[in-house]
């Protein structure tokens, strides 16, 4: 690991103006990701400035109904709080589907939406990697991309945002918070994550020195009915190979509103946004969820062995729905 | 202007001060198990997958290979050497020994810190992955085999002794709640998650 030095901040100004005045220098929160890739080699920040005690770590209800959480509300605080299982069970869901309960407690909720993906060609120095040394080439295009990407990518990255929160959290329309020497900004998550194109070294749409402060999730009803479904090659502890967070809200048999994104099957969260186009004003039956998972799934361009993906979200799409519906008769 | 890469530092362990320097770069796991001669806590994959380096940060279990020791500063680290009351075992120490929840005994310091903050979560009424309905008006999950299998699922064991060490935890849940359930203690185990 290469030497670092080490600050401490207790303030988000003080936090920032730390960034601005050094390069090579990384934000520390939970450090579940950003340690670990310390340990390889893949980062190396020559300072870290620590942010976990900054006055971020609340989760409030404000004036207008949207929920507010702080960026270093760790995860685990995050999938206990009353409000988030109340009005968006599937965030919960999402977060508790993610790591392990050490892991949790540990990792922010600013953290996760900036962790890097888990691509082994990405985590591996010795392999070249277009995210880690831009222009050394993307051996999984030709090599190991059964987890790879199916939707958004290109002939520079085939890699997968490895998040389950963020899947939720793009479902909900979030909004990302930030700040910088010249002020606060925010950004909707929609547009937090860069297309992959011929840049996939550039993750975000984040200013340079930015901060994330937090997340904000506008009301949405519908939210109360969401469910977030993760398929792995075990039953806990790992990362998606595919992931769904749906909420709908159906009445007298009509889809009156659908929420859909997503995961593992992209750079980013991929908001299902002609799916929902599809769902909205249509049967709640099975064979309007499986048009509208078509419809989206259209613009897939599977890799020689990840096609497998597009079958499972097809059918993750068709099962979350229906079960979804079923709950929503009863 | 360059920073100083490393630091003295003020660890704060099982309720006793210790002071010492430290280059940056070392983990919580390094400072305990090679500087302050604290060895219970096990170094097994020191990448955050296997959880022998269990701790409590604060009361709340989390992974030393992860935490940086100079950010650790000023928080309330409890390792097994800190568990038990005196000579009397921790309740979740004294179900391992009861039950047989091991074998070889390496992630057993881990398996016991993780179950000791995971049996305070399920107290506080959080929800697991496998929690069928996760909204608060649901109520607190019962902690099943299933609950308690997934809720570990970040603590491995080579030698496969899950079976004992579910049954461990969750007599030790029971008494910790006063009211534990039957299927997990009698073996009601449906599947291996881990």
């Amino acid at each position: 690991m290469r030497e670092f030095g080490y600050q401490r901040a207790y303030d988000v100004a003080g936090a920032v103006a730390l960034l601005d005045a050094a390069p090579d220098t990384r934000f520390l929160g939970g450090g579940t990701n950003l340690v670990d890739l310390m340990k390889t080699g893949v980062e190396r920040p020559a300072r870290l400035i620590d942010i976990r005690e900054l006055p971020l770590d609340r989760i409030e209800v404000t004036a207008e109904g949207a929920l507010r959480i702080g960026a270093t509300v760790t995860n685990g605080d995050l999938a206990a709080h009353p409000e988030v299982r109340r009005r968006y069970p599937a965030l919960a869901q999402a977060v508790l589907a993610g790591a392990s309960g050490q892991l949790r407690n540990m990792a922010t909720v600013g953290g996760n939406l900036l962790q890097r993906t888990r691509c082994g060609y990405f985590t591996e120095v010795s392999q070249p990697c277009n995210k880690r040394a831009p222009g050394s080439g993307c051996p999984a295009v030709a090599g190991e991309h059964r987890n790879h990407a199916i939707l958004g990518a290109s002939d520079h990255c085939v890699a997968v945002h490895a998040s389950d929160m963020a899947v939720a959290l793009t479902a909900f329309d979030a909004v990302v918070h930030y700040e910088t020497a010249d002020g606060p900004g925010e950004l909707p998550l929609a547009d937090f994550y860069l297309p992959v194109g011929d840049t996939p070294h550039r993750e975000t749409a984040l200013p340079a020195g930015a901060l994330i402060t937090g997340v904000t999730l506008p009301p949405a009803p519908v939210a109360a009915h969401s469910r977030y479904r993760k398929v792995r090659e075990r039953a806990s502890y790992a990362f998606a190979i595919g992931s769904l967070a749906a909420a709908l809200d159906i009445r007298d048999g009509i889809v009156r509103d659908a929420r859909l994104a997503f995961g593992a099957v992209a750079s980013r969260p991929w908001r299902a946004s002609a799916a929902e186009r599809v769902l909205t004003g249509a049967p709640a039956v099975p064979e309007t969820y499986a048009a509208a998972a078509d419809a989206e799934l259209a613009a897939a361009r599977p890799l020689p062995r990840n096609g497998y993906k597009v079958d499972l979200i097809r059918n993750l799409t068709v099962t979350v729905l229906t079960e979804l519906a079923e709950e929503a008769a009863r | 202007m360059a920073l100083s890469t490393s630091s003295v530092i003020t660890l704060k362990i099982n309720g006793e001060k210790h002071t010492l320097p430290v280059d940056h770069r070392t983990t919580l796991l390094d400072a305990l198990r090679e500087r302050l001669d604290l060895t219970g806590t096990k170094k097994g994959c020191d990448q955050g997958q296997c959880g022998a380096c269990t701790v409590l940060l604060d009361g709340r279990r989390a992974v030393a290979c992860l935490q940086l020791a100079v950010a650790a500063e000023g928080r309330e680290i409890t390792t097994i050497e800190g568990v038990a009351d005196g000579e009397r075992l921790h309740p979740v120490q004294q179900a391992f020994l009861d039950l047989d929840g091991f074998q070889c005994g390496y992630c057993t310091p881990g398996q016991i810190c993780s179950a000791i903050g995971m049996i305070q979560e399920h107290a506080a009424g959080w929800p697991s992955a496998v929690t069928e309905d996760v909204r608060p008006q649901a109520g607190p999950p019962p902690l099943t085999a299933d609950e308690i299998r997934e809720r570990m699922s970040g603590n491995l064991c080579r030698c496969g002794a899950y079976v004992a060490i579910v049954e461990a935890v969750a007599r030790a849940a029971e008494a910790h709640t006063g009211e534990g359930h039957e299927d997990a203690a009698t073996g009601g185990a449906k599947e291996a998650v881990i």
